[in-house]
């Protein structure tokens, strides 16, 4: 598979997107507030969190899907203001979803072939056609599917309608079509939720494969702590809306915040959410 | 003719190769699936290819009598290798790659390999996690390269990038291309061609080592009585190291000129079998029954015409189907509600499952149902049994065009010799069998007899027609405590008939009576349960539920009613049977790596059953070790029930009546 993306010429290391002080209201409700973190460009960067901390409306945020009345988005290099979904996606930024989002009548490789839409150039003329340069140009694409599909090893579902497969391999499969776009920076909304063991350490070996062999950048969000504490390079962690650790593993294994949010020790509702209820 | 008889007097792998590269250059001698595409070598290729690899391996420092040790699925690349160590007089030994690393440590030392040759990083993890105990080893050559960037790369080289090397050496020096050439040439029927570890139903495995030249003439024989020629195609998908794969698609092969296909991996071997639509197919009983098992179900989720149009013309060709097969004679009407048959039915079903261009059909191995086997006859498809082993090289017998049975396994093939001995065991003498086995003269010794003919340990008779017939293993085949004949295989056979039931396994040796253990044939009950609406969460809670156990003891008081009928057997019926609670395994070493159960391992380990089975309790608690493919192990604990069966009078008792 190719490696995507040297084309913003940034370095590993680099800040690839940095959020600075965005707040996301829905009426009254506060799902994000003043929360600041940054990804690097290669490293898989995950966000954690209880139910209802914002990670996923955080994911939201920067793939465009959702427009922060505060704060500001910087990625490589550009702030934006407004940005929609496509237009993020044109700039290399793929996601999967928390509950599957796949076309369901649609083959594997179909719904794969889906991630390519951006790159295909060729107008409804020659789309109509079996030759000419539209056809090349699907044939450039395939190979590329092929490649993806290859890397996860689902030749054996190649042509299966998606809607027959288990739940393990159409994760999989939405893993592939967002490879398919050749992305940057590669946003996983829980990856592993209700996958078995053995699922969860095939869907660990990809990342980190996409990760060395490729240098995608990772941002993940997941709920099985052994897995993000191996995984990720660098911990955010958010409860109700707000940012209340950010480091390397051990030091937010280490937080005492950290802890408080996960196991509720003593202080029973913490300061944050009383903050959230008061605006 | 003179440009053919050459390849008939020639007595290596490689030297045939080369004459197939000079015959037919251009056509198609190898296919391999990868990236969604069908990719071929011709002959001319492949050719150049394993001769630049012989040279690059003789770079590497590979030698005359060294031991390669051939690891992975079916590839090109693997089979080059194997053609490559030949081609300079080096020892292929393909071990089968699901071995956990214990196992493969085993083979490769003793075999005292020096090279190996493997498919991928979970193979070349497997290698270099047992190397310590390896030490001759000194070279590792890996088809696929993903994950293996950041290795080591001392020992370790790409096969594409040795043969690139090994394409320059003989592209820079030409005296070098002279000398490898030779090394070809230096070659002969002496040689020793492969050394195959057979699974070893009883203790550990054994290296069959087999002569280049017997190896041809064996495949010589077979591709004659088969009429095999360049125009046939196979799909590659048996293990590399079974001895069946090694005949019946290398071989046959590279005597017959014909071309193999590889699939793209294991789980896509249906669909490429499909795509490729061989000519020659071989597959054990269980391939077809899990094929069938698969129409069946399907044909049950279908609508309302299919399914009965399917059953209409099911039952045309068990009616009519096997005797046009055999060219007897079929009244007009049959042969056209036939052909109609074959128009909607038959040939739309055989093109699902690929099985279209088939000419010849093997299947053997095992004991084929009757129901089965002539399911498949009936929609036109040319299956046939044989009967060999690895030390043979594969074939003693086979049925010939025409006079095919689901109980028998047919004559001798052509040149070889059968007799049975006094205690009824089958004795041959082939073309290709084996020198002896590797490092064992005593266990060699012991199969010989002293005018050469090889003891094969099971049990047989030739019946009026000529056709030899297989009761069991020789060993097996014992008695009840009152004296009465028992051979367990058969009625293991007789149980695994039944979709629903996947192993059988009789117990009664020198006993009262016969039991049994079964294990459920988990696509198949699980479908039932769910037409039934019966809940299950595992595997073990599936096997201990009362409906499975009442719908297998039906199946039990069935098979008793078909032994009941036949004199010698029906004093051997099952009165007691349990469910196990887990699939019995090769992993766990309660089968072997094809298949086959191991009766005397199985008493062992599960003795706390097999004492509740005739003390006459109806339940026993169990904790059996199991072993995982990465090496680690787990216990699993049940409580399995045991059951009563239907059993019949005994006939004799009514003869004597």
């Amino acid at each position: 598979m190719r490696a995507p993306g040297d084309k913003s010429g940034l370095k590993a290391g680099d800040t690839l997107l940095a959020v600075e002080n965005v707040s996301l209201t829905f009426g009254g409700v506060k799902a994000i507030s003043e929360v600041s973190f940054d990804i690097r460009k290669g490293e898989i960067r995950a966000i954690i969190g209880p139910n209802g901390a914002g990670k996923t409306s955080m994911l939201n945020v920067v793939n465009g899907f959702y427009h922060p009345q505060h704060g500001r988005i910087t990625y490589k290099g550009q702030t934006r203001a407004r940005m929609k979904p496509y237009q993020a996606a044109s700039q290399g930024i793929a996601r999967t979803f928390q509950n599957v989002a796949l076309f369901r009548g649609m083959s594997t490789l179909d719904n794969i072939m889906v991630g390519r839409t951006l790159k295909m150039h060729r107008g409804l003329f020659w789309q109509m056609l079996r030759f000419g340069p539209a056809m090349a140009e699907e044939i450039e694409h395939r190979r590329v599917v092929e490649d993806i599909i290859d890397f996860l090893q689902i030749e054996a579902i190649r042509k299966v309608p998606v809607g027959k497969l288990p739940y393990g391999l159409q994760k999989r499969v939405e893993l592939g079509r967002a490879l398919a776009m050749e992305p940057e920076l590669l946003l996983l909304d829980e990856p592993m939720a209700g996958m078995n063991l053995e699922e969860k350490e095939d869907m660990c070996r990809y990342i980190l494969d996409l990760n060395n062999q490729f240098g995608t950048t990772i941002a993940l969000i997941e709920h099985d702590m052994g897995v993000v504490m191996d995984l990720s390079d660098r911990v955010v962690v958010l409860e109700y809306g707000h940012k209340i650790a950010d480091g390397t593993p051990d030091v937010v294994k280490a937080d005492a915040k950290v802890i408080d949010a996960y196991l509720g020790i003593e202080r029973g509702v913490s300061g944050p959410s009383q903050e959230s209820e008061a605006t | 003719m003179a440009q053919t008889s050459d390849l008939v007097r020639l007595d290596t792998f490689a030297k045939l190769l080369c004459e197939h590269a000079r015959l037919r250059p251009d056509r198609a001698a190898m296919r391999h699936k990868d990236f969604g595409i069908w990719r071929t070598w011709t002959w001319r290729e492949v050719a150049e290819n394993v001769r630049a690899y012989a040279a690059g391996l003789q770079a590497l420092g590979l030698t005359r009598g060294a031991k390669i040790a051939i690891i992975g699925a079916n590839r090109p690349a693997l089979y080059w290798s194997i053609l490559a160590a030949q081609w300079l007089g080096a020892v292929p030994v393909p071990v089968y790659a699901d071995a956990v690393a214990d196992e493969m440590a085993y083979v490769l030392n003793h075999a005292e390999v020096t090279f190996a040759a493997v498919q991928d990083q979970e193979q070349v993890d497997k290698v270099l996690s047992v190397a310590e105990q390896v030490p001759l080893l000194s070279v590792v050559l890996y088809d696929e390269p993903r994950g293996l960037r950041d290795y080591d790369h001392t020992r370790l080289h790409r096969i594409e990038s040795v043969i690139d090397n090994g394409r320059k050496l003989l592209a820079a020096d030409a005296a070098l291309a002279a000398a490898i050439d030779g090394e070809r040439d230096r070659g002969g029927a002496d040689d020793v061609s492969i050394i195959l570890y057979t699974s070893g139903t009883t203790g550990r495995s054994k290296g069959v080592i087999l002569s280049a030249g017997g190896s041809i003439a064996a495949a010589r024989d077979t591709v004659g009585f088969d009429k095999l020629g360049e125009r046939d195609e196979v799909l590659a998908y048996l293990p590399l190291a079974w001895v069946g794969d090694h005949y019946l698609n290398y071989a046959q092969a590279l005597v017959a000129g014909f071309c193999v296909a590889c699939p793209e991996s294991i789980e896509t071997a249906e669909n490429d079998l499909q795509e490729i639509g061989p000519s020659f197919y071989f597959a054990p009983p269980r391939v077809f029954e899990a094929l069938l098992t698969r129409v069946t179900i399907r044909m049950e989720d279908a609508g309302a015409l299919k399914r009965r149009m399917f059953q209409y013309f099911i039952g045309v060709s068990r009616r009519w189907g096997e005797k046009i097969l055999n060219g007897e004679s079929v009244p007009l009407g049959g042969r056209l509600n036939y052909w109609l048959g074959n128009l909607l039915v038959y040939a739309p079903l055989k093109n699902v499952l690929g099985f279209s261009r088939i000419r010849v059909a093997y299947t053997a191995g095992e004991a084929i149902g009757p129901d089965l086997f002539s399911f498949y006859r009936s929609l036109g498809l040319n299956l046939k049994q044989l009967y060999g082993q690895t030390e043979a090289f594969l074939y003693v017998t086979a049925q010939p065009d025409g006079q095919i049975r689901a109980d028998t396994v047919g004559p001798a093939v052509p040149n070889v010799d059968i007799r049975i001995s006094e205690s009824g065991e089958v004795l041959y003498r082939s073309p290709g069998q084996f020198i002896g086995y590797y490092k064992d003269t005593e266990r060699t010794a012991e199969v010989m007899t002293e005018d050469g003919f090889i003891k094969t340990g099971d049990a047989g008779f030739f019946d009026e027609d000529g056709q030899l017939k297989i009761i069991d293993r020789a060993k097996d085949v014992g008695r009840l405590g009152s004296g009465a004949l028992f051979a367990p295989k058969y009625i293991e056979n007789k149980l695994k008939f039944y979709p629903n039931i996947k192993e059988a396994v009789a117990f009664g040796q020198g006993r009262d009576f016969v039991t049994c253990m079964l294990n459920i044939d988990l696509t198949a009950v699980g479908n039932w349960a769910e037409r039934n609406n019966i809940p299950y969460a595992s595997y073990q809670e599936l096997a201990q539920h009362p409906r499975v156990y009442r719908m297998l003891g039906e199946h039990v008081a069935e098979a008793n009613r078909g032994l009941a009928s036949e004199p010698l057997m029906a004093n051997a019926q099952i009165r007691r049977f349990l469910i196990l609670h887990k699939e019995l395994d090769a992993d766990d070493g309660e089968m072997t790596r094809t298949q086959k159960v191991r009766r005397g391992f199985i008493a062992e380990r599960y003795k706390p059953l097999i004492d509740a089975l005739y003390d006459g309790s109806d339940a026993a608690d169990i904790a059996t070790e199991v072993t995982f493919e990465d090496g680690r192990k787990g216990v699993l604990a049940a409580r399995v029930r045991i059951a009563d069966a239907a059993t019949q009078p005994v006939a004799a008792e009514r003869v004597a009546a």
